[in-house]
């Protein structure tokens, strides 16, 4: 019989085929979806980023495991949509005014969901008025801005502070782009900051009090 | 595809400071003729570009042109290339741009004639079609605006155009961060081709009417995205080292469509170019530091005609305001190299070869480009009877030459990487026969969303 331990592995080693089999089965044992997300994937991912963080595999290694959980997920989220249970944490991220770059945006993106964080992204060149009509539409708590051009960081400032002035002055707000420093997050107003895809969930985190 | 042999057949004619087809400026430098020139980038500080702004901004590019040529003629530099590479907000409005432009060619005569100093200016318009999503790559106001650039620059008297094109960017990042040898296969020698076909017909158009250079593009945006993921350890250095060989099939097409050069200073792959056209090249290395990261600071400078640093902001630094800190050590590793060839050959053959064999068994990057292994590439190149199979011969060529030197000895390879050798052989073994057979193939499996096919001249496939 397979266990929720096989599902782990599957990710970690992204084996979609095995992970494809693998959820309807343990579904079919009666493990709830929740503790499917909680005990094997979540878990998986996080052992994929820690592998990633302490430079073991690639990007490329850890978006086979990204799309093994994406598999599972497109199983488990209906069904747990119908049982009630959205995701913890919902995060909004785009690249701001004027800026294309999203390489490191979507690592940001990609980490996030890999701990369980429903995650939309708005893609690049966001104006602030987008992003303040995403954070009414989705409700988030966090929104990340990337900007990689000196010429963008204004934009960056400027998307913060209209979020603000919009009366958002709850949701946290994280920023990040090869330009961008923890002085500037704080100089801005930004909740938080983080230098790298492997520390901005602890970012986030840290930015949620979790 | 034109070229069918190369200019350049022996390793040990392709060095900095020569090229067999040395280009001459108005002011009288020979780039390729000899020696090798410094050539100066810059970039703003955190300034949001917008008309109001046009004062302040047009203050730092005057700062910028005067100090650095004040430098550079303080030192007594026999020549130098400034690049004016656009921010994307000066392409969009040309007007904003060629403020710059005209600042920039101001302060070359005012340098000239106080100094004597011989300068010129190449002006690179960034490429902002991918601003809507899908690009669009073939018209619209981005498209319309870049041309304008182009042809008021010239106009104007930028000598030398250029640009970092961006056609097949759509699908490389993702192939990219995926390790995907055949989409990057696809982006480059299938739309990277065919974009530089339709955009490079157009600028040779454009300079031919000026009596200027069309200089040459670069697959910045390919390579050396790959450069940065593999120094950030994101991806292999391995796969960054095929990727490069890969890009030189693409910007290639660029000469084929009559650009002269001197090849753009961040495209790695210019040495495979150099062999195969004997065009002028631009590169950057440890003086670029300041712009992005790269395993190969010595070695790119060994076949070098223009010595860059890529980009830096006007900030000042102790020494003085960053783009003329800048000049001075552009300036100083040309005198060194120039002192060692006007020694005669042998001492240039040996500052060569020492510039190369610093970097060269320390990272497959490095290794790819030495002069030996550019040659390699470029025959396979043109050999090769269509880009499609010229990307894959080129692919295979680097592979094998990562093989060799690292089974010899002669290069480091990180353990966790050994396995993607393999991994590449495997995929380069599973490509189609025909162009057209691969065409058939990825049209099934690409993101529709990201491009437009008829922007490439690609056929739309029937279950679109
Ligand atoms: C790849 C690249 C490109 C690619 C972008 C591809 C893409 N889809 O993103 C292309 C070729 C399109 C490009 C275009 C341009 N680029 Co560019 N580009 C780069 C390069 C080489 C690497 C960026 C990158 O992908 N890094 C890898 C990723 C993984 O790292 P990252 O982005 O820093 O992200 C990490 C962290 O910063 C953090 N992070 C990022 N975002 C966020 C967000 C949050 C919320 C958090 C928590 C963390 C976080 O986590 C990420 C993952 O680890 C940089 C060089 C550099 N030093 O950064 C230049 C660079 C940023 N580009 C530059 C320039 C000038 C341009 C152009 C204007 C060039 C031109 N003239 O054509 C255009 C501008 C287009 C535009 N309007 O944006 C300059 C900027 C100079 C300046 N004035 O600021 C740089 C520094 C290069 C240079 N030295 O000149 N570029």
């Amino acid at each position: 019989m397979s266990t929720i331990e096989d599902l782990k592995t599957a990710v970690i080693n992204g084996r979609r085929k095995d992970v494809k089999t693998l959820v309807p089965e343990l579904l079919e044992s009666g493990i709830e979806p929740a503790a499917l997300l909680s005990q094997a994937l979540i878990p998986a991912m996080g052992v994929v980023g820690e592998r990633f963080k302490k430079n073991e595999i690639f990007v490329p290694e850890m978006l086979v495991s990204a799309r093994a959980m994406k598999e599972a997920m497109s199983v488990l989220e209906p069904k747990l949509l119908e049982a009630g249970i959205r995701p913890e944490h919902t995060a909004l991220i785009g690249t701001v005014e004027g800026d294309l770059h999203d390489i490191g945006k979507n690592l940001v993106a990609t980490m996030w969901k890999g701990a369980g964080f429903d995650v939309v992204d708005l893609g690049v060149n966001v104006p602030a008025a987008r992003f303040i009509e995403a954070i009414e539409e989705h409700e988030p708590h966090i929104v990340g801005l990337s900007a990689l051009l000196t010429t963008t960081m204004p934009a960056m400032r400027d998307t913060v502070a209209a979020i603000r002035d919009a009366g958002h002055t709850s949701v946290k707000l994280l920023v990040g782009g090869a330009p961008i420093t923890q002085s500037y997050a704080d100089e801005i107003g930004a909740d938080g900051y983080s230098r790298d895809a492997a520390s901005a969930v602890d970012a986030a985190k840290a930015a949620l009090g979790v | 595809m034109k070229y069918k042999t190369l200019a350049i057949a022996d390793p040990a004619k392709l060095i900095y400071g020569v090229a067999p087809r040395p280009i001459e400026t108005r002011h009288g430098m020979r780039i390729g003729g000899g020696l090798i020139y410094p050539e100066l980038n810059f970039t703003l500080p955190d300034i949001n570009i917008r008309k109001e702004a046009m004062p302040e901004i047009a203050r730092h590019y005057k700062q910028i042109v005067t100090e650095a040529l004040e430098r550079a003629a303080e030192l007594e530099a026999p020549g130098v290339m400034l690049e004016f590479e656009t921010l994307p907000p000066m392409t969009e409005h040309p007007a904003l741009g060629m403020e710059v432009v005209n600042i920039l060619l101001e302060g070359i005569e005012r340098a000239h004639d106080k100094y004597g100093l011989k300068a010129t200016l190449r002006c690179t318009p960034n490429d902002n079609r991918e601003f809507v999503r899908p690009p669009l790559m073939r018209s619209g106001r981005y498209w319309d605006a870049m041309l304008e650039l182009f042809d008021q620059s010239a106009a104007a008297g930028a000598e030398f155009l250029s640009i970092e094109s961006v056609g097949g960017k759509e699908l490389h990042d993702d192939a990219l961060v995926n390790g995907d040898l055949r989409a990057v296969l696809f982006s480059l020698c299938v739309m990277g081709v065919r974009d530089m076909q339709f955009i490079w017909d157009h600028i040779v158009a454009i300079a031919a009417k000026h009596g200027v250079h069309a200089a040459g593009d670069t697959a910045c945006g390919f390579g050396n995205t790959a450069m940065v993921l593999a120094e950030r350890k994101m991806i292999p250095r391995v796969f960054a080292a095929v990727v490069r060989a890969v890009t030189a099939v693409r910007s290639l097409v660029a000469y084929e469509c009559g650009a002269v050069g001197p090849g753009k200073d961040c495209g790695y792959e210019n040495p495979v170019l150099k062999a195969i056209t004997g065009c002028p090249m631009s590169m950057e290395g440890k003086t670029a530091a300041c712009a992005h990261l790269s395993p190969m600071g010595n070695l790119a400078a060994a076949t070098a005609d223009l010595w860059s640093n890529e980009s830096v902001q006007n900030i000042k630094l102790l020494g003085g305001m960053a783009p003329t800190c800048y000049m001075e050590q552009l300036v100083y590793d040309c005198r060194l190299m120039n002192t060692a060839s006007a020694e005669g050959e042998a001492s240039a053959l040996k500052m060569r070869d020492w510039l190369v064999k610093s970097d060269a068994g320390l990272d497959p990057q490095a290794m790819i480009l030495t002069p030996e292994s550019s040659v390699a590439i470029a025959h396979a190149i043109v050999e090769s009877p269509s880009y499609y199979a010229a990307g894959i011969a080129a692919a295979r060529a680097a592979v094998k030459i990562l093989r060799e030197t690292s089974e010899s000895g002669c290069l480091r390879i990180d353990s966790r990487e050994a396995g993607w050798l393999d991994r590449m052989d495997d995929e380069l073994d599973d490509m189609p026969d025909t162009e057209d057979a691969f065409i058939g193939e990825m049209m099934e499996e690409v993101d529709l969303e990201k491009f437009t096919p008829a922007d490439y001249g690609l056929p739309t496939p029937v279950s679109a």
